[in-house]
């Protein structure tokens, strides 16, 4: 063969290449908009909605439960109505995307540390290390998400950061499963030999060499951790454990609507609804495809 | 097929003991037991008295032995909201809650595996492009906000169907249950419709993605080499392949159901645990939730244990491997 | 009129979506007649697999038939419903497949499997076709016949299923058998007895057998014709004694030649360079001809039509031999 297929590709260009591959797929390329889209209107949340859903000051009961697309006393439009107190369902939804996004994000994210590590120790270590942490996985993996979380806020109590905190313990076994089948294969592979006949430290193999090719499912699950943990956290709420009602998440938003549902005031608990429902499907189909492009079998 | 049997139940002995450990150390020693217990106004001589009466004076090891010797008596204290023993109360709940799930399930596999069968079969008919979807769409769907939904249309806005409570029951067995009357029956309706939503998606996708792997098969082929009408091949050598990981997933979800009834209780005002449980933490009944979760450990134990026994009977692979 | 006689058969995968289809097999003909065995060589990749499924009727989807006729028996099979394509096979044309291992479903038992095939064409009872069974398995040589019909696939060996699998193929007295590598996944002996096997049932039976292979030694055994496929065509036929002693083709050769016991001691094993070309780009004019070392620029023109020469045929402009080339 000539030189030219054996010089290394220019980075640039491969993920250029990726990216197109990515978004060629319409699920995608909508699911991928529309994150983008999401995640801007809950970072400028403060520059762009009507109103301040936490500022008690802003609120006036007198515009409470009011229909979409009323108006308050002073002319400003409710575009998706009221709730009891007279805060703006739009702005309530916007600040709500906040807590859940940051909720999601956050706890994903800190499972993923703690289970990748635990993971990558176990595949590299192995011994009775091994298989005390794969016995505590297996475990924990017996008994569904809601039920762990359940557990811990029974023992933490109430409140968001309990509801973190039990996101992050009842979803950290499956990054470590994954992580550690992973690195047993990668471990026996060439690269990690070569390292070890280098005689570099025991960390800088895990960290340098193990990790970076252990990394695309770790994404994977990730992505779709954090639509999980949105949806839960959000449920936690509805079910009373979870946000305070002075800083509402979706889910708090959609509970508040709840008793009201009986009698008519559908739209307290539909809206923030949907806007749950979006970003979990956005999330869904963004993460999808990368699935499919990710799976080292498709690679 | 004996000694596997044995070892099995060993292994589950041991899941139960850990279990028992971890909600010891997290609802005696992480969370504040005296915190909890004790009313914040209490003076200090009230303070000793509840400490001492619930043996928290004692050492860790001994309150754990003690906290041992109650569950083997089924003893996990009295509920301090209904001033009744909390096994009871939660035994008392445990028919509405395992109609509900069960009822789910059936919904479940009943909808799941012939569209997820359908869609595996035909993978390039637009019905099952839009089964696909619409399986998306079910996992994303947050449940309880589809309950809520259910019951603004179909309560609220067309007022055919209630939207709260077991509705009339019938007793069965020695235990009252909602399916045997045509009251009860539209009661369950919304609530498993509700709970069965996500589980359906999910063994739908299960059942295609089965279907795909077993179908390029070579036995998939050599079946129609030797002439079999597609309806065998089919039901025969393409199903009974689908049946073991069916029915592991049909004895976790079941499990799972149970779990996340919780939601659908707590929306559709349905008496079950999962409601009973809410309201326990809400109010922070320590020995109801003590007696929930541990009933919640054994029932999953007890439910992988069926599983793994289905297993032994569906594949014959692993029960040469159990019988070596 | 022999019992099979393929025409100009044509079977398509879907190419690039918009682009021709990827013709896994092209423009094939040859003919069966009863109680021959016709030896279809070619590397993995050539078509010779299609082939055997275009006339099963059970090409993977997306793949389908698209030109030339196959006749059965003087009936075309294309005019066949679709169930009575399904009564003849296993009933008049049976198949057996390359990996025994793969075969067998593995969750039923070996009676399940072998009676399920007997009543899919017949009306007999649960005993009878047990029966039926259980002789079949005695006839390839499977001990104790009556216990082995409980048992599943893993408890037999890999030729212990090829012989059920070979068992139930002869369960009707098919008329004809396609045989994909039967052997290639066994051991050499147990090979041996499989083929000994099979040319003693297809000759008390007068079965007609297509033997796709790419060993050219069980073909020199076995066959009466062969037929050499070629990235989906087929570059030579003929009787198997001529062409294997004095081929035409220059890949027919290069085969030959790569036969191990084919060279001298301590020369170097003789090979054919390069690879098989994927069927999405094959080389313009003779597909063979990058590989070919008397190619000209005149292969790259146009597929080289078939010369037939005798009982032979071959597509190639320049053949091995072109001394013999009189007409």
């Amino acid at each position: 063969m000539s030189n030219a297929d054996t010089t290394p590709i220019a980075p640039e260009p491969l993920a250029r290449q990726r990216i197109i591959q990515y978004l060629s797929a319409p699920g995608a390329a909508i699911g991928m908009t529309l994150l983008v889209v999401i995640v801007l209107l809950a970072v400028f949340a403060p520059l762009i909605s009507p109103q301040n859903p936490y500022d008690l000051m802003q609120l006036d009961i007198m515009d409470g439960r009011l229909p979409p697309g009323s108006e308050s006393y002073s002319g400003m439009p409710y575009y998706l109505g009221t709730d009891n107190q007279g805060r703006d369902i739009l702005s309530g939804i916007l600040y709500g995307l906040r807590t859940s996004l940051i909720v999601g994000v956050f706890s994903a994210i800190a499972a993923a540390l703690i289970g990748t590590t635990l993971g990558l120790l176990a595949a590299y270590v192995g011994g009775r290390t091994e298989s005390l942490l794969m016995r505590l996985v297996d475990l924990q993996l017996s008994f569904p998400t809601i039920l762990m979380a359940l557990m811990m806020l029974a023992v933490l109590g109430k409140g968001v950061q309990n509801v973190v905190i039990a996101l992050i313990i009842a979803e950290w076994a499956t990054y470590a499963r994954t992580v550690r089948g992973t690195a047993l294969v990668e471990r026996e592979k060439e690269y990690i030999e070569a390292a070890r006949c280098l005689r570099l430290p025991r960390w800088r193999i895990v960290f340098r060499h193990l990790l970076p090719n252990c990394l695309a499912p770790v994404i994977v699950i990730a992505t779709m951790q954090v639509a999980r943990a949105i949806g839960l956290e959000a449920t936690l709420s509805f079910l009373g454990l979870g946000a305070s009602v002075t800083e509402p998440s979706l889910g708090m938003l959609i509970s508040n609507g709840y008793q009201y549902l009986l009698s008519g005031y559908y739209w307290i608990s539909f809206f923030p609804g949907i806007a749950l429902l979006v970003t979990i499907v956005a999330i869904n189909l963004a993460g999808d495809r990368l699935r499919d492009i990710l799976n080292p079998r498709n690679i | 097929m004996i000694t596997s049997l044995i070892r099995r139940s060993i292994q589950a002995l041991f899941v139960i003991l850990a279990m028992t450990l971890i909600v010891f150390i997290g609802v005696s020693v992480i969370g504040n037991p005296v915190d909890i217990l004790i009313n914040p106004d209490a003076n200090a001589a009230e303070r000793t008295r509840v400490i001492a009466h619930y043996g928290l004076d004692q050492p860790l090891w001994r309150q754990y032995a003690i906290f041992l010797q109650g569950l083997l008596h089924g003893d996990f204290g009295d509920s301090f909201v209904y001033g009744r023993p909390a096994l009871g109360l939660i035994l008392e709940r445990m028919p509405a809650t395992l109609e509900l799930a069960f009822s789910a399930l059936v919904i479940a596999l009943v909808v799941g595996l012939p569209l997820g069968l359908y869609a595996g079969l035909y993978p390039d008919r637009l019905s099952s492009r839009v089964i696909m979807s619409g399986s998306i769409l079910g996992f994303s769907l947050p449940t309880f906000w589809v309950g809520l939904m259910f019951i603004l249309v179909f309560a609220v806005e067309l007022g055919w169907l209630p939207s709260n409570g077991r509705g009339d029951t019938a007793e069965l067995f020695g235990v009252r249950w909602s399916f045997l009357t045509g009251d009860g029956m539209r009661h369950l309706l919304l609530p498993a419709l509700n709970l069965a939503l996500f589980k359906t998606s999910l063994v739908l996708r299960l059942t295609r993605a089965g279907v795909q792997e077993v179908l390029p098969q070579d036995y998939i082929k050599f079946a129609r080499a030797k002439g079999l009408r597609e309806s065998r091949v089919i039901s025969v050598h393409v199903l009974k392949n689908l049946m073991i990981p069916v029915v592991t997933i049909i004895g976790l979800e079941f499990g799972s159901l149970i779990a996340f009834s919780v939601v659908t209780e707590s929306i559709f005002a349905w008496p079950g645990m999962g409601k009973l449980i809410i309201d326990s933490i809400n109010l922070l009944d320590r020995p109801v939730i003590v007696a929930y979760l541990m009933m919640m450990v054994l029932l999953f134990v007890a439910l992988n244990f069926l599983i793994d026994i289905c297993y032994t009977l569906l594949d014959p692979r692993v029960r040469m491997d159990g019988r070596a | 009129m022999p019992l099979l006689d393929v025409q100009s058969l044509v079977t398509e995968f879907p190419g690039a979506p918009g682009g021709p289809g990827n013709r896994a097999v092209n423009e094939v003909s040859f003919a069966v007649e009863r109680g021959k065995v016709l030896g279809l060589v070619g590397e993995s990749g050539s078509g010779k697999s299609v082939t055997g499924f275009s006339i099963m009727g059970l090409v993977d989807r997306p793949g389908r038939v698209t030109g030339g006729r196959i006749l059965f028996d003087g009936q075309d099979l294309a005019s066949l419903s679709g169930e009575e394509m399904r009564q003849l096979r296993g009933r008049r044309i049976a198949m057996v497949f390359q990996d025994p291992m793969m075969t067998l479903n593995p969750v039923l038992t070996i009676g399940t499997q072998m009676t399920e095939a007997i009543t899919a064409h017949e009306k007999v009872s649960r005993a009878e076709s047990r029966a039926r069974a259980r002789d079949a398995l005695g006839q390839v040589g499977i001990p104790s016949p009556e216990e082995r019909l409980s048992a599943y696939p893993h408890e037999f060996s890999g030729g212990m299923r090829q012989r059920v699998a070979i068992a139930i193929a002869l369960l009707h007295n098919p008329d004809l058998i396609i045989a994909d590598e039967p052997t290639t996944a066994l051991d050499v002996t147990i090979q041996s007895q499989i083929i000994s096997e099979f040319q003693r049932l297809a000759e008390t039976h007068n079965t007609a057998v297509i033997w796709i292979t790419h060993d050219l030694a069980i073909v020199s055994r076995l066959a009466d014709d062969i037929a050499v496929m070629y990235s989906g065509r087929l570059v030579e036929t003929g009787p198997v004694s001529d062409v294997l002693t004095d081929p035409r083709h220059p890949y027919t050769a290069g085969l030959i030649g790569s036969v191990p016991s084919q060279n001298t001691r301590g020369t170097r094993l003789r090979q054919i360079p390069g690879m098989t070309p994927s069927l999405g780009r094959l080389p313009s004019g003779c597909a063979f001809r990058t590989r070919c070392d008397r190619a000209t620029e005149a292969c790259a023109t146009v597929p080289p039509p078939e010369t037939h020469e005798g009982a032979r045929g071959f597509r190639c402009i320049h053949p091995v031999h072109p001394e013999l080339l009189t007409q």
